[in-house]
């Protein structure tokens, strides 16, 4: 299958800070791939790379076939970004805001009127396209930012972090609109912090960590690979999670805290301490990886 | 629609980009041009009031012209500065700091090259039109009507075009909206008052006279006041490649500076 982005051995300094750090990232023609990791994890500077905002210091970089930094423009015109910060013209009105953006996607004019109506109903924004932005709720403005990035039909839709800040229900939404341009063959590259998410929407996931990719693959696999088929969860006073960590490593299962529990992972469930079994899920894979709970 | 795009390699400086970013200009100063225009025209024409008559009641004629036709015609140069200069500075900050629009912008067909030749035009052409609002208050106070006025408005605007580069510039460079105090106070307002507008640059000290003449808004006020009374031949090209000089180097320095503040 043809990749609509191809990373390979990608390295991004600041000064002394390596943002990312030799990544290889695939993301198959029509497909969905989620891009996790803790923050700092080099998530944002990988998707800013992907528009050329940021350039590499070394590594290949290929988007849609085409070469970056130099035919960066190019991929451009044929992908959408939805930002993790809000950067719609609070002033406009909801049509005007992807008025703008059609001449930005070079939208030609007898199409605009067309494109601009499509991306509303695509983003259930139908009724609200006089209102001005500031007077939408946090969910509408979201949507907007995404029908803004399918104006012009990309063959690419980069989201980063689509989700943040939102409320659970606002948040289902949002998942239904981005199953829905998969389902069309849209290729999509998230990032995004959130597990559930990516466990829904991902074909494949990259697993970020120090700037690096440390796991990578569908989610199902990864899990049964990392973490097994069942958790153990055990709860108890601070010092019982610590001896039932030791018994746990003593006999070369792995553990993760979380919070007030220690869960006891590829033990297949089979470890004989009192504690409730559940499925593992991918964010025992993210933890154990990373080393680090997530938000 | 996308296919058509791809099938040609894009260039630098695209029409289809430029547009784009002067639409978003054109559709957002539709909800903000009152303000805009106010503060644009009505600063310069308080100037223009106060110094027409409080200066104008002490003398009459200023280096040969009476005092309304001198300070009619100069004041084109402080419009310009004050509708070119500074909207470009805040704007420009206020987009990338606090709007991120710049971040939308680029992840669109636009390079930041053509993003900021389309902001300047468009700059420009308001320098171009609210340039001649002070000139023609003026008008009403007595200063003569010329055939050369009608050149007023691509003075102005070629001035502006600098200024607003300049200011876009500044804004690349800064890193706090607070460091615009030493570029407003160290530069621009000297210049603003020592450009030959209210008062002849020929009564001032040597280094003063030549600050003068490296100072764009002097031979902004220069042109103008040629174009509504007598060109003064090459004296006036002269003034011409310098203002197209000054245009084109704040070009350069506004891509070069916002190119290292965008692209990481």
């Amino acid at each position: 299958m043809p990749s609509a982005i191809r990373l390979r051995g990608v390295v991004k300094r600041f000064g002394e800070l390596t943002a990312v750090d030799g990544l290889d990232l695939d993301v198959p023609a029509g497909s969905c791939v989620g891009l996790l990791g803790p923050n700092g994890a080099g998530k944002s500077t990988t998707m800013k790379a992907l528009t050329a905002q940021v350039i590499a210091d070394q590594g290949e970089l290929e988007v849609l076939g085409y070469r970056l930094p130099e035919d960066s423009k190019q991929a451009r015109a044929q992908m959408g970004v939805v930002p993790q910060l809000d950067n719609l013209d609070v002033s406009l009105t909801v049509e005007q805001n992807l008025l703008v953006f059609a001449h930005l996607y070079r939208v030609p004019a007898g199409e605009r009127k067309a494109a601009i109506g499509r991306a509303l109903t695509m983003a259930n924004l139908g009724d609200r396209r006089r209102s001005k932005v500031d007077q939408l709720s946090g969910g509408m403005r979201r949507r907007l930012l995404i029908a803004r990035a399918l104006l012009h039909e990309p063959r690419l839709v980069l989201l980063d972090e689509p989700t943040v800040g939102l409320d659970p229900q606002v948040r289902q939404e949002l998942w239904a609109l981005i199953d829905r341009l998969r389902s069309e063959g849209v290729s999509i590259l998230m990032s995004t912090h959130y597990i559930e998410e990516a466990e829904r929407l991902c074909d494949n996931v990259t697993i970020m960590s120090h700037g690096k990719a440390v796991a990578v693959g569908p989610p199902s696999e990864l899990i049964a690979e990392h973490a097994g088929a069942e958790a153990i969860e055990v709860y108890g006073a601070p010092t019982r999670l610590i001896e039932v960590e030791g018994i746990a490593r003593a006999r070369g299962w792995r553990t993760r805290r979380t919070g007030t529990s220690v869960s006891i992972l590829h033990a297949n469930g089979d470890t004989q301490l009192e504690g409730e079994r559940r499925v593992t899920n991918l964010e025992d894979v993210f933890v154990l990886l990373t080393g680090e709970e997530i938000a | 629609m996308a296919a058509t795009v791809a099938q040609r390699r894009l260039g630098r400086l695209e029409r289809a980009a430029l547009q784009g970013v002067m639409v978003r200009e054109v559709v957002n100063y539709s909800s903000f041009w009152r303000s805009s225009t106010f503060s644009s025209t009505v600063d310069p024409t308080v100037y223009l009031l106060a110094f027409g008559f409080g200066f104008g009641s002490l003398v009459s004629t200023v280096a040969g012209y009476d005092y309304i036709n001198f300070v009619g015609t100069g004041i084109v140069a402080t419009t310009v500065l004050f509708s070119g200069a500074f909207p470009a500075m805040y704007s420009t900050f206020v987009k990338y700091e606090f709007q991120h629009t710049y971040d939308a912008i680029l992840a669109a067909p636009v390079d930041t090259e053509e993003l900021v030749t389309a902001e300047a035009l468009w700059i420009a052409a308001r320098t171009g039109t609210y340039g001649c609002v002070p000139m023609l208050v003026a008008a009403v106070f007595g200063l003569d009507l010329s055939l050369g006025m009608l050149l007023v408005p691509a003075i102005a605007a070629l001035a502006g075009c600098g200024w607003a580069c300049f200011g876009i510039f500044i804004a690349a460079r800064a890193k706090g909206i607070e460091s615009f105090s030493y570029w407003q106070s160290g530069l621009l307002t000297p210049m603003f008052l020592v450009a030959g507008t209210f008062f002849p640059l020929g009564e001032l000290p040597t280094w003063a006279q030549v600050a003068g003449n490296l100072n764009p808004l002097f031979h902004c006020v220069e042109l103008v006041r040629h174009a509504v009374f007598a060109f003064a031949g090459w004296y006036d090209v002269g003034h011409v490649a310098f203002l197209v000089g000054f245009a084109l180097v704040s070009w350069r320095l506004a891509i070069r500076f916002m190119e290292r503040k965008l692209i990481l």
